[in-house]
């Protein structure tokens, strides 16, 4: 096991992060194309809107396992953690793009959806929390802010609850999807209590 | 007795479906624009010049939760449900109760066609050509007497052929429910067919309701009882979350979902570009049935 471990955090030494991007980018113009040829059924655009949600979900819990993956498994992937975060945002922002432009479209709906509707107050609280986390991705960001930066990307937290919360609210009827993904949230927020880590220190 | 109320979309009116996807290709994004603009010209008629959509998109996109919540679930999964024979029990206040064989009550029937517009309470919408005969005449057909005052409906339920019902998402079987004088309404029928075919088992197969002024999920599928009552009946989605979805559910712009607006709807088919065009007072229908409701404050009886 340890020797696996070991491998892992080796290769994952030497693996450069930029293929993360153009691979976790990929289904951008994948979905675009599957969208334009029906590949995404007859209602094309609530469907793309769907997958682009739950892939930025999907990464904000993948950045979410990075540090108790570390920490309790060994495995260290926090090289990675910035592509995660950066590209989670690119897929809430295409995901909110395409709420705007192609679902919506109107603009006095847009803000009264905004105002009116608590999953989309959240869905828009959860976009605003990733905007901070975002513009200080850079390590220009992390040096200036010093410990001033960890505190600030807690925000995360927030934000990835948000996300859950907004996936939950806007399911009709009794649904088990969102609701695991929220357990997992939970779960992965739950390791970092100060409780536990005391636990493991003893 | 049937021919009650006549389309104002008559049978040559549907494109024929070859055809009509070549229209469609050449139309492009214009058909959203097109319908608006026919819409606009009168609020209270009937969704004149609205274009049916595709047998393949009628029959693709569906919410069916028995058999799953997305919308491809129940046309990849709806193959199971056995759908001969069957049977539809009548009961309650009927002069009639009984087990009426679905053959039986075809031979009964007179079916014609009717294009309506389908309005889901998700905001799209569709304009399906439906087979099929008014409810009215089946009720006669059991004789309905002289207290009964609503009508209650259930879907099949069957664990072995729905694997969504495996799930709570709703409280299984389906049931809906209607005031008796909308369900003697001519425009209610029970569909039996979609473009002259029998209707899809992911359309509710064989036999469904079809309400075309209210939200879609009163239009119960795959009906196999219905009884006669003096009380509201239960409604499934009204016992999930009455705040959301009232026991009448009649389109009703002005009035939105708590978590939506229903101001505006998305005709389907009109693929990524599609805008959406503003939803009519009870789908387009409401010189036909506006008078149901007179003296009921819509707002608050949802």
């Amino acid at each position: 096991m340890g020797s696996i471990i070991d491998r892992v955090n080796g290769l994952a030494g030497k693996v450069p992060t930029w293929p993360l991007y153009i691979l976790y980018l990929l289904p951008v113009p994948w979905l675009l194309y599957l969208a334009q040829t029906g590949g995404l059924g007859v209602e094309p655009i609530k469907e793309l809107e769907h997958e682009l949600g739950e892939i930025a979900l999907q990464l904000l819990i993948i950045g979410l396992a990075v540090t108790p993956l570390r920490r309790y498994v060994g495995v260290n992937l926090i090289k990675f953690r910035r592509a995660f975060g950066l590209l989670a945002f690119a897929y809430v922002s295409l995901h909110l793009l395409v709420w705007l432009v192609l679902d919506v479209g109107i603009p006095s709906q847009i803000w009264a959806d905004i105002i009116k509707r608590p999953y989309i107050t959240i869905g828009m609280a959860g976009f605003l929390c990733l905007l901070p986390l975002a513009a200080t991705s850079n390590n220009f960001s992390i040096r200036k802010l010093g410990p001033k930066w960890r505190k600030l990307h807690r925000l995360t937290y927030l934000a990835v609850i948000l996300g859950g919360v907004h996936y939950i609210w806007l399911v009709k009827g009794f649904q088990i999807e969102p609701l695991v993904y929220m357990a997992v949230i939970l779960g992965l927020l739950a390791l970092r209590l100060p409780k536990r880590r005391k636990a493991r220190a003893v | 007795m049937a021919n009650r109320w006549i389309n104002t979309l008559k049978d040559k009116d549907v494109t024929p479906e070859d055809m009509f996807l070549n229209r469609r290709q050449i139309m492009g994004g214009a058909l959203a624009g097109v319908g608006l603009a026919g819409m606009g010209s009168s609020v209270s008629a009937a969704p004149e010049g609205l274009e049916p959509n595709s047998y393949e998109e009628i029959t693709s996109y569906n919410n069916y939760y028995e058999f799953g919540t997305g919308k491809d679930d129940p046309a990849r999964y709806a193959g199971k449900l056995t759908t001969t024979p069957w049977t539809v029990q009548i009961d309650g206040m009927v002069d009639n109760p009984g087990e009426f064989a679905f053959e039986d009550i075809m031979k009964a029937m007179t079916i014609e066609e009717r294009i309506y517009k389908f309005r889901c309470v998700e905001a799209w919408s569709m304009v399906v050509p439906w087979n099929g005969f008014e409810l009215a005449d089946l009720l006669n057909m059991a004789g309905v007497q002289s207290g009964a005052k609503y009508v209650a409906f259930e879907t099949a339920l069957r664990p072995d052929e729905m694997p969504g019902v495996a799930y709570p998402v709703l409280d299984w079987p389906y049931v809906e429910g209607l005031r008796l004088d909308e369900a003697m309404h001519p425009l209610t029928i029970m569909a039996t067919g979609i473009y002259g075919k029998d209707i899809p088992n992911q359309n509710g197969a064989p036999l469904r309701l079809v309400v075309p002024w209210k939200y879609g999920f009163k239009s119960i599928k795959s009906v196999v009882k219905i009884t006669l009552t003096d009380k509201q009946p239960a409604t499934s989605w009204n016992k999930a979350n009455a705040r959301e979805y009232g026991f009448y559910s009649n389109v009703n712009p002005e009035v939105d979902h708590p978590r939506w607006s229903q101001a505006s709807e998305r005709l389907i088919g009109g693929g990524l570009f599609s805008k959406r065009v503003p939803t009519l007072m009870f789908n387009g229908y409401e010189g036909e049935v506006a008078g149901l409701y007179e003296g009921m404050d819509l707002a608050k009886d949802i």
